[in-house]
């Protein structure tokens, strides 16, 4: 093996080393489901509110929103956030209920990197939707100092 | 340092119709995946629950991972149908525990 190879396969072998684990597309799927608490998935209703181009990964405004009459009958429970690819998949659960009158959430998140954001409702007939969003990312979350 | 909260609220608050709440607390949020320059991996210090009470009666919460960025910043809608006392509350790491309190005057 050339000397220059071999500093090559160590810078990456350190760089592999400081990097945190980031979550994987299974992981989140995992975390969805035990959002959904065996409730079957269906795409759509939720919406997700998020820029599709973030520059500052490190404070990302995220507003996820239901329409629902949010009565004692029939509300959103619950909605979430998950992502694909941060350390931890799952972000943020608000529990909500009819005293809310409507369902709508607004926080700060962070993005380690550019992939796939899902927004997730569970709604009091045992029914969760889910939204997901492709983000682009340029400067990343401080994972590292 | 004492730890500083915002709550924000719309100015005039209608009986039966929603408004937003806003509350902003200065934190780090550190996420316990960050190395210090010592190569020492600073632990996890996040607040894990944020909880609103009217009067007593949980009307919100949320549960916070490390993907919230720091000084956590939660916005949810409210209804009221009399006057009353919102409680809010942040608790996490370490032990760290905070309220506010904010008078509701429904019009």
């Amino acid at each position: 093996m050339k000397r220059r190879t071999l500093l090559a396969a160590a810078g990456a072998g350190s760089l592999l080393l400081v990097r945190p684990a980031l979550a994987t597309p299974e992981a989140m799927r995992r975390a969805l489901a035990e959002f959904a608490g065996g409730a079957v998935l269906r795409e759509g209703r939720v919406q997700l509110e998020i820029a599709a181009l973030v520059e500052n990964g490190n404070t990302v405004p995220v507003t996820l929103r239901m329409a629902s009459p949010m009565t004692a009958a029939d509300h959103v429970r619950r909605l979430a956030l998950f992502t694909e690819r941060n350390p931890d998949p799952g972000v943020a659960v608000f529990h909500l209920g009819p005293r809310n009158g409507r369902a709508e959430v607004a926080t700060r998140m962070r993005l380690a990197t550019s992939q796939t954001v899902v927004a997730a409702a569970l709604t009091s007939d045992g029914t969760c939707w889910t939204t997901s969003v492709d983000v682009l990312v340029t400067l990343a979350a401080c994972v590292e100092p | 340092m004492a730890t500083r909260a915002l709550v924000h609220l719309p100015a005039a608050i209608r009986r039966g119709e929603p408004f937003e709440v806003r509350a902003l607390i200065a934190h780090p949020m550190e996420t316990g995946h960050r190395v210090d320059t010592q190569g020492q991996r600073l632990p996890r210090d996040i607040i894990r629950r944020f909880e609103a009470r009217l009067d007593g009666e949980l009307v919100f919460a949320a549960d916070l991972h490390p993907s919230i960025a720091a000084n956590p910043y939660i916005v949810f809608p409210l209804v009221v149908q009399a006057a009353g006392t919102l409680a809010l509350s942040w608790s996490g790491d370490r032990g760290f525990a905070h309220g506010e309190s904010v008078a509701l005057q429904p019009s």
